[in-house]
């Protein structure tokens, strides 16, 4: 496995800290565009991960995100440490949200976060335990690489 | 058609990185809900809004938006302000309101 992993690297995330929030994306998509990853792979990363980095600084304490590129894929791990998600189907309905008033003024929790991340991302995977943490896997498939037979094999 | 062009046709007010203008708009987009500019919003459009927290500069950055117009005479936060002109994001002014400004800007970019 991981034969064509090129890059790993792992971000804190502090919770409550709106005034970061998006700082991680940033450097995750600087790192994308950076390594050449095609700008439709880069696009639909910065929105899961910028969803993930505000969900974070929203419900955890505190949290990681760690970014994996191969040559066919771009894996966003999140793990955090917080309340955890008590019922993810619900959580996972566009317009469901547990945010409070202070951070709906700033034009967050419109309960649309985790349907993107679905939406942009072609796996995703959501495990939770209450009073514990959260942790997200989302992969985002090069197809263009995938199809073109001189590479090497999906390794994800 | 290119930002300061926008800027003097309708007369906005340059509130934050004025040396950041020579970009061009492709297209615009309305909102004031992050998830839904994040996801909906394309490269090249300038973003009208009414949210003035340092937050719209994260998501302009990372769309490659070109600029934010807050309306009614909203000024940025300070660190909003802050934030944009260190990062070179445009954020400009009008009186009006979203409906109205959208209204001509529309005409501008679509002749
Ligand atoms: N990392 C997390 N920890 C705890 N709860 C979470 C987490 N991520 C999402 N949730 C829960 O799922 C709901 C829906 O999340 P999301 O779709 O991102 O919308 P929003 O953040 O706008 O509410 C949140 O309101 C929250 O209750
Ligand atoms: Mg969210």
């Amino acid at each position: 496995m991981r034969e064509s992993q090129k890059f790993e690297k792992s971000f804190d995330v502090q919770g409550g800290s709106f005034q970061n929030a998006g700082n991680v994306s940033g450097q995750i998509k600087s790192i994308l565009k950076e390594m050449g990853v095609s700008t439709d792979i880069v696009r639909r990363v910065a929105i899961i991960c910028y969803e993930s980095e505000i969900n974070i600084v929203s419900y955890a304490k505190k949290g990681t995100i760690t970014l994996v590129v191969t040559d066919e894929a771009v894996k966003i791990e999140t793990k955090d440490e917080g309340p955890g998600i008590p019922d993810i189907e619900l959580a996972m309905k566009e317009g469901y949200s547990t945010a409070t008033a202070a951070v709906r003024e700033m034009g967050f929790g419109a309960g649309m976060g985790l349907a993107n991340m679905k939406k942009y991302s072609d796996h995703l995977i959501i495990t939770s335990e209450v009073g514990i943490g959260t942790c997200v896997t989302m992969i985002v498939m090069d197809f263009s690489k995938i199809l073109h037979p001189d590479l090497p094999p999906l390794t994800l | 058609m290119q930002l300061d062009e926008l800027v003097r046709a309708l007369n906005l007010k340059v509130s934050c990185a004025e040396g950041s203008l020579k970009r061009q708009v492709r297209g615009g987009y309305v909102g004031d809900l992050l998830s839904d500019v994040m996801a909906n919003s394309k490269e090249g459009d300038i973003w009208i809004t009414r949210q003035v927290h340092q937050n719209i500069v994260a998501v302009a950055s990372l769309k490659d938006l070109a600029g934010i117009i807050l309306i009614q005479g909203s000024e940025p936060a300070l660190d909003t302000a802050a934030k944009a002109n260190a990062e070179g994001i445009p954020i400009l002014v009008t009186d009006l309101p979203a409906f109205e400004i959208v209204g001509q800007i529309y005409k501008l970019i679509n002749p």
